[in-house]
This record gives structure tokens, sequence and C-alpha cells, in this order.
């Protein structure tokens, strides 16, 4: 039996709420135990321990929307090397989009994600299905037969599900499955060919702009579809205020649906893309900063429950190009903490709150017994020096692909040891 | 040239991206220089030796006949070797090897670069790719800062000023380039801006351009000194109509006689080109020879694009700093 002790941490749990001094006992894989002072008489024989010195350990975060390049544009990124990004990132589990070629819309394909993902990956990776067959959204997939192969959620990834009949049927079928359906909430002709948000700045950029109003709308559809089958909807990200003040309104009302943000939304603002930033050009796009300030909150409130990476690998050849034709997307699994905790050090979001819709909050929607620090669960943890302040070099990323918005950047807080399942899949190095 | 040895640069930026960052003194500058190549322009010989030894290079990924032709005579006039590349989008994948090109270019060791692309910030791209000095001949929906300090000189030799005078931009102002310069142009010079369009071709956050909004055509006409036209760009008219029809659109928004007559008395009528004759504006009123300045704006163009390539040109490494930075080392 192999056990480890992390003594004089920080333990922050955000689903109990507790956040005290102490140590953590890990006993093949699992917690075993944790708590102040938890072993006043000595570590026992046999324990190997790791000294926290007083630093963050929290439980591992999970991430419910990242892109990789498997199967099919290997070149972008693998499901190793995305768990290898996810790894100095603190993610310890994620949810992996269908968005791949081919589409993840079979059975035999939701196990091929599940096979190369225990042979390659080394954190947990959970496939999401399409929700719609070739994510054409015209016929709905086998919702029941995925979810017993092992998809956690059923989505059109980076895709809208346009026609509203056929949401209605998925919606309606899903719930024989009380299956999660997410949604990437934009009207696609109200969005159709739009490079940024529409604004004045896209007006004097001359950019073709995507309004708010486009997600604002298909949400609003899409509420009334949950009112009437009852569905457990999830916003893969929201990005204005309009969207915000719905799903408030809609919680109010007791419907089952919940909403994500991405880390790079609550960080920047549409003004951030300057002269032509296609590193930030990013779907739905960085809108106004009242948008951003109207995210942080929601977080605060509660209305937004998670917070994402959005991680969307690209390779150079679609980024470097004039903004309207560049892809969207950004890497964003290894600052998916250090940028959401300047929510923390600017005082506007508690420290749990951010810890906790990354962890327990997602954990809880997608199905998965991790996120929390507690006796008997997977040790997936991650211990962090949260004050630390650090200049991000995007070369460095250990994802394939280097679109990060954030190179150059100064960041707090760093990742300095990632467990999963009792096992150390990345420490930091001492000299970076 | 007189002002070569004063410490100050005569133009203090090194490409012409836009009309955005530009002062009043630069503008008013290259206006200046630009009077002085109409005056060249209309000898016998039109040539001088400003550009001896350079190479100006015309990069066009969208197709254009008067800007680019305007381009080479300035540059020819001005004595430089001119190279024109047509770059049709449909033989490159589109934007896929801009910078491909820019790189490629750059070996050549050219010393302007003239650059037109339909997509908007393709030239500030390419500029950050290259070491010779780059002019925007338009890109996308962005700038066409050439076409906007050439309306400029229009209306300042023949009104004597730009100060103060009330000048209506009317039409596709959503996928205008030229509005957008225009704009900010006539602003910094201290015109008053309006802007005339249905609600489909006015872009979002206009409002806070700093002009005048109207969509009544008449009601925005009155009292205006200038009536600048734009193209209604059909090739754009993409993704859902914005105007139902071009007849509905001139019975509200083309420019005719009557229309004219609600300006101010003797209001001079413009058009960047190239014209779509009784869809924004009837022919009679392009062709009337005390009205029209179409023909005017064309012949300036050229002045003003040898001022441009002049102003850039002075702050091109040459002959004799390449030495200088030789013995020094």
């Amino acid at each position: 039996m192999s056990r480890t002790a992390y003594l004089n941490a920080r333990l922050l749990d955000p689903a109990s709420g507790l956040d005290v001094k102490g140590d953590l006992l890990v006993a093949d894989g699992l917690i075993a135990d944790l708590g102040p002072n938890l072993f006043p008489d000595g570590v026992p024989d046999g324990v190997e321990t790791v000294d926290c010195n007083g630093k963050l350990l929290c439980p591992g975060l999970v991430d419910m929307r990242v892109f990789t390049g498997e199967p099919g544009s290997e070149y972008r990124e693998t499901l190793a090397t995305a768990s290898q990004s996810a790894a100095a990132g603190g993610v310890t589990s994620f949810l992996v989009m269908p968005n791949s070629d081919p589409v993840i819309d079979n059975v035999a394909l939701v196990d091929f994600i599940l096979r190369r993902a225990r042979d390659t990956a080394i954190v947990n990776v959970y496939p999401t299905a399409a929700l719609t067959v070739g994510l054409e959204g015209r016929q709905m997939t086998e919702i029941g037969l995925m979810k017993e192969a092992g998809a956690l959620a059923f989505t059109d990834g980076n895709h809208a599900v346009r026609n509203a009949l056929v949401m209605r049927r998925a919606m309606a079928y899903s719930r024989l499955f009380d299956a999660l359906i997410i949604q990437h909430a934009e009207e696609p002709d109200l969005a159709a060919g739009g490079a940024m948000n529409e604004s004045e700045l896209a007006s004097r950029l001359g950019l073709p702009g995507i309004s708010a109003i486009a997600e604002v709308i298909m949400i609003e559809r899409d509420l009334r579809l949950v009112e009437l089958t009852g569905a457990r909807y999830h916003v893969a990200q929201v990005s204005c205020a309009a969207s915000v003040e719905l799903i408030r309104q809609a919680k109010a009302r007791g419907l089952k649906v919940t909403c994500g943000v991405s880390a790079p939304h609550l960080a920047l603002n549409e003004n951030d893309i300057g002269t032509y930033r296609t590193f930030l050009k990013l779907s739905p796009p960085l809108r106004h900063e009242d948008d951003r300030l109207a995210l942080i909150e929601g977080l605060k409130d509660g209305t937004i429950d998670v917070i994402v990476s959005g991680h969307d690998p690209q390779d150079p050849e679609t980024k470097r190009r004039p903004f309207a034709e560049a892809a969207f997307g950004a890497v964003g699994l290894e600052t998916l903490l250090p940028v959401s905790l300047r929510l923390h050090h600017n005082g506007q979001v508690p420290l749990a709150r951010l810890i906790g819709a990354m962890s327990f909050v997602p954990a809880d929607l997608a199905g998965l017994k991790t996120g929390r620090l507690a006796a008997g669960l997977p040790a997936d943890l991650v211990l962090v020096d949260i004050d630390k302040p650090w200049l991000l070099d995007a070369a460095k990323l250990r994802s394939r692909s280097k679109n990060s918005p954030f190179d150059e950047t100064r960041l707090e807080g760093r990742i300095l040891r990632t467990i999963v399942a009792g096992r150390t899949v990345f420490t930091l190095d001492p000299g970076a | 040239m007189t002002d070569a040895h004063s410490t100050a640069p005569f133009f203090p930026h090194r490409h012409l991206l836009g009309i955005e960052g530009l002062s009043a003194p630069d503008i008013a500058g290259l206006l200046n220089l630009s009077d002085r190549y109409v005056e060249q322009n209309r000898q016998i010989d039109k040539k001088n030796a400003v550009l001896r030894g350079r190479t100006q290079i015309n990069l066009f990924f969208e197709a254009s006949t008067r800007t680019q032709s305007s381009f080479e005579l300035a540059g020819k006039r001005l004595g430089a070797d001119v190279m024109n590349m047509s770059v049709s989008s449909s033989s490159m994948k589109k934007g896929e090897t801009l910078i491909d090109t820019a790189v490629t270019l750059n070996a050549m060791r050219p010393d302007l670069l003239i650059v037109r692309h339909a997509d908007s910030g393709a030239v500030d791209l390419l500029a950050r790719k290259v070491s010779c000095s780059v002019i925007n001949a338009g890109d996308g929906s962005h700038e066409h800062p050439t076409q906007a300090l050439l309306d400029a000189l229009t209306i300042r030799r023949r009104l004597g000023r730009i100060e103060g005078l009330t000048v209506a931009i009317c039409g596709d102002i959503l996928h205008s380039r030229v509005a957008r310069s225009n704009i900010l142009l006539l602003s910094t010079l201290g015109a008053r801006v309006r802007l005339i369009a249905p609600p489909t071709l006015l872009p979002r956050g206009v409002e806070r351009f700093g002009c005048e909004i109207f969509t009544d055509m008449r009601e925005g006409l009155k009292g205006c000194d200038i009536v600048m036209m734009l193209r209604l760009q059909l090739e754009r008219m993409t993704g859902g109509s914005y105007v139902p029809s071009q007849r509905e659109y001139f019975h509200y928004y083309g420019l005719d006689y009557e229309k004219l007559a609600c300006a101010k008395p003797g209001a001079l009528v413009m058009h960047p080109g190239p014209m779509n004759r009784g869809v924004e504006i009837d022919s009679a009123v392009a062709d009337d020879v005390v009205r029209s300045l179409i023909q005017e704006q064309v012949e300036m163009g050229v002045a003003v694009r040898m001022a441009v390539l002049d102003a850039l040109s002075r702050n091109l490494p040459n002959e004799a700093e390449a030495s200088a930075g030789k013995a020094s080392r």
C-alpha cells in the first residue's frame, strides 16, 4: 500500500467550505484523511512526505470545455499533449469536445477516446459526444448508447444546434437518460461572417461583427425549450451581460439551467484585440468591458456555474492571417487557474468560489466523483503558490499549439504540483 | 528639397497605413506637397528624380484600375522602378500566403510597397513583416488613406479650406473604407461630417464617430457644402440583402438634381469611383462640369500619391547615410 502525506498545506475545499492549515494523507490513489495537525505523533514509517510550505492544496481542476486535434488533426494537439498541458495547469480532469475528424458521434468513437486517453493521457480525459450526427444539426445521435459507453455530455461543440425542432426533440429525448446537453449559444445566421464583437471598435477596424444578440436569442429560444421539455441544459460559454441576466432569471424560475464562462472572457475585453491581434479572436468573441464586469458579477453570485479554459489549439498557419480569415480559438489549459486568479487578487471573487467553479461544480455537473477534498475520493489534487508572479512564455507551453492570448503577460499564481489519483503528474521545474 | 535639412522629419511615419494616427500638420504637409505635384503634373515634363534608384511594388490582392494605375504613374513620374503585382484572390487560397508573399517580396529589397487587400488589417499585418515603407491602398472596410487625402486636396483647391465646411458622406458607410478614412481626415481638419445612409448600411456604434447621422437624405443634405457619394458595393451584398432593390435605393438615396437642391446652393459633388450610374448617382449630376469634382479627384489622386511616396521616401535610408554608417563601424 503506497501512502503519501502532504504536510503544512493550506487545505481549501470549496465544496465543504474547509479552509485550514493542515495535512492530507493519500493512500492507494485515494484521499485517506485530511485536517489540521493530522499527525500529532509524527508521520508513520513507510509514508512518503511532501512539505507544502503553507501553499494552497485544493481539488484538482475540472475543465468542461477542451478541444484537441485527436483524431484527425494531431498536428494541433493530441489527447496526450493536451493532458500534459492540463497537468501543467493543475487540471486533473477534462471533457473533450466531439469536434474531431471523424466527429465523436457513435459508440465506437466514444470508446476510441476513452482507450486513447487511458493509454496516452496523464490526467483524466472524458469524452463528450455530438448531439447531432456529424454535427450537422439534423439528426440526433444515439444519446443513450453513447452515455452508457462513457460520454458525459452531448454537444455539437463549437457548432450551435440551429434547428429548433431538432433541439426540442433532442432535449425531450435526453430526459430518458438524464443526459446533459451543452449548447454553443450563437444564432448562426446572425453571427455569419462575423470576426469580433459587433461594436464601435469593430466598425472602426472595419471588421464584420458578431452581435451579442446572436447569443441572447439562442439562449432565449433554448430556455423556452427547456421549460417545455425539462432537459438538463448547459450553455458552454456566456459572453455578455444580457446572457447572464437571462440565466439568472431562468434559475430563479427553477429551470435546470447552468452555464460556463471562459477564463479569457473574465480577463480580457474586445479592446485587447488592439491592432488585429488574431490570438484574441475567440468564439464567442471578447465583448465590451461592461459585459466582462457582468460576467464577473454572474460568477460571484452563482449565476455562472463554471469556469472553463475553452482550450482550442490552432496552428500558426490558421492564426497568422488577416483577422477576418484567421481561425477562432486559444489554448488555455495552462493559464486557466492563473488567469482566473486575477479575480481573487483584484478582490472581485472569493478564492473558494473561483476554485469551486473549476472543481466540484463542474464535477457534479458532469457526474464525476472528483473535485473535492474528502476521504474516499480519488486523490486528484493541485498544489498552488497563488501569489507567485511569473511571465508567460507561450513557446514554453506544453500544448502542441502555442496560440495563447496571454503570451508575455504577467500572471500571478503558479502550479507547483499536480496529482492525479495519488500520482504526481507534474511538478514545477524549480528553475522555471 | 528645401526642407531636407530641417531637424524634424517632414512626415514622421514609416508607413501610411491609415489616416488614424496622422496629425493635422501631417495632413497639411502632405496636401501642400501635393499642390506642388499638381503643378508639376501640368507641365510637359512631368518627371523628377526624387525616387531615382528606388523600387516600388504595387501589390494588389483585390482588383483595381484607377488606384493601381494612379500609384504606378505616381511612382514613374518620381523616377522609381515600378512593378505591378496583381494577386487575384481566386489564384491563391485567400490570405494563406499573405505573409509568405510579404517575406518573398521583402527579399527583393523594395523601398516602397503599395498594398491593397480585401481584408481589414491585412496591410497592417503585412507591414509588420517587411523592412520597407508600406502604403495602404485600401484594406477591406478599414481605411483607404490616399483616397481621403486626394478628396481633401480636391476640396481645398476648389474652396480654399476644409475647416468649417459641412461635408455629407452618403451611401454604403458600412462597407466603405473611403468613408472611414474621410471621416477621420475631415474631422481632424475641422470639417463637420454628416453621414447619410439607410439603417442597414450604417455600422454599429457609428453615433460615436463624431458625425451627425441622417437616414433622410434630403434632411441630411441641408446646408452641405460638399456631397460625397459612395459606391453601393454590390459585390459585398452577400448574406442577406441590405437594401431591397437598386431601384428603391436610388429613389431614397440616389443623388439627382432634385435631392442636390436640398444642399447649399452650388454645393459640389464627389465620388471615389467607380460609379454605379443610376444606382447611387444620376448620370447628369455625375457629368455636370460645374458641380461634379469627380474628374478632378482622379487628377488629384496622382499628385497626392506622388506626395505620399516622396514624403515616405525621405525617411528611407539613403546612400549618404548608408556609407556614413559603414564608415562609423
